[in-house]
């Protein structure tokens, strides 16, 4: 059982897709305006995911190695294809915003990534887990990202004010999603190298404390402070 | 014919298709690292913008649109682009050994390039003629090749910067750059109303 868990937490956290493996970064800078955006486009990657891991897994001993792109291709543009009406019929505010990205989770190399590196070397089970951990990852780097950007940039939380200082209007607008994406990149890998260093859960809840008194820098990067202390 | 030149002007600086509407940043952040890969990559991403663009319209005016099928259009597109991708590098490699040799390995690369789907989506979507469409194409496909070309020169420069804290080199540090080009060209959004 633990082996299936950890499936779900190597998408999480050893290889949170936006994080670590840095792909699929234009939805990540383009919808992560506010966490509601962040967060629907992240369910309609997870269920595209989901859905294509398992359906190629299914098919991976039919397929034919030389038209194997293809065939994922076309198995997750009827995936995305479904979404896509799902949201115009359910939510059609979202669709509005997500707009053009909607179409686009075809070519986000995170499903294809998945679909070429696990879906078509595993199991429709496994696969499937990994279409959730890594949907999972995608959604809270997603919420993440959104959450900063729409704290610092429009001041509110799920459109609700909650700061009492002038937002950075510039943070919602594209400038501010690349200038967030970078800061945020820089201190998950110098948390990493410092929780490498350190090896010790208590050092680790200080350095989560410690993130967050230093909110005003970079940005509104919590974790900027690191960044400068990056030292392996 | 005004109509056209702005709608160029304004796909190449003020709707720059990588600093403002975020489509192709996988290689932006990927290849840009040295000025003359990312000048291969930006010439390859002009040729197949451009051809993309044309063998979409016709896809869906002359094909999906007759047969009530406009719902397929991510589908046939993304079939449309990818064929069209193998046939690039085929008739590249047979016609023109030289320029393949400087543009074939990013062709592959290409046909998961959110941008070029996105182009043809966007023309979709704004309801372009064929000429709009092709102004469309040309114009951000050398918005591409402009913003890549420009970032490579930059990161060339910071790679020998000892100054960037060690978290921060390589893509971060690319990223926060990108934002600061993403505010200059900002700049122009004044220019076409």
């Amino acid at each position: 059982m633990s082996s299936k868990f950890k499936i779900i937490t190597n998408g999480i956290l050893t290889d949170n897709p936006t994080f670590v493996q840095c792909i699929g970064l234009c939805p990540t800078l383009a919808v992560t305006t506010s966490v509601a955006n962040g967060l629907g486009m992240g369910i309609a990657a997870t269920f595209v995911l989901i859905a294509s891991n398992a359906v190629i897994s299914l098919l991976r001993k039919i397929v034919p190695d030389e038209v194997r792109i293809p065939i994922f291709i076309v198995v997750i543009a009827g995936f995305v294809t479904v979404i896509e009406f799902l949201m115009k019929g359910f939510a059609p505010e979202l669709n509005k915003s997500l707009g053009i990205f909607i179409p686009l989770i075809v070519v986000n190399c995170i499903i294809l990534a998945r679909a070429e590196a696990f879906a078509s070397k595993n199991n429709v089970f496994d696969s499937a887990l990994d279409g959730v951990g890594m949907g999972l990852g995608f959604t809270i780097a997603l919420m993440f990202l959104g959450a900063i950007r729409e704290i610092f940039g429009a001041g509110t939380l799920l459109g609700n004010p909650v700061v009492n200082f002038e937002p950075a209007l510039l943070i919602v607008l594209a400038p501010g999603g690349f200038i967030v994406l970078g800061c945020c990149m820089g201190a998950f890998r110098a948390i990493q190298a410092k929780l490498a260093s350190i090896k010790s859960i208590v050092s680790a809840a200080e350095a989560s404390e410690n993130c967050n008194d230093d909110k005003k820098e970079c940005g509104g990067c919590p974790m900027s402070k690191f960044c400068s202390g990056g030292d392996k | 014919m005004t109509n056209l030149i702005l709608l160029f002007l304004s796909s190449i600086f003020v709707h720059n298709i990588l600093l403002s509407r975020f489509l192709g940043c996988c290689p932006f952040m990927g290849v840009s690292s040295k000025s003359e890969t990312a000048n291969g990559m930006g010439a390859a991403v002009v040729f197949v913008i451009m051809l993309a663009s044309l063998m979409t319209w016709l896809t869906y005016n002359y094909l999906l649109v007759p047969l009530h099928l406009e719902y397929l259009y991510t589908l046939s597109f993304i079939l449309v682009i990818a064929a069209l991708v193998q046939f690039v590098e085929l008739a590249l490699k047979k016609l023109n050994p030289t320029l393949y040799k400087s543009l074939g390995i990013f062709l592959p690369l290409i046909t998961t390039n959110c941008a070029v789907l996105g182009v043809a989506v966007l023309n979709m979507n704004e309801g372009y003629t064929l000429a709009e469409a092709l102004v469309n194409a040309l114009g951000s496909s050398l918005g591409f090749l402009l913003a890549i070309s420009l970032m490579a020169g930059i990161r060339e420069r910071i790679e020998t910067n000892e100054g960037v804290p060690e978290c921060l080199k390589g893509l971060p540090m690319a990223l926060i750059t990108a934002g600061l080009m993403s505010i200059a060209f900002m700049g122009f959004t004044g220019i076409i109303k």
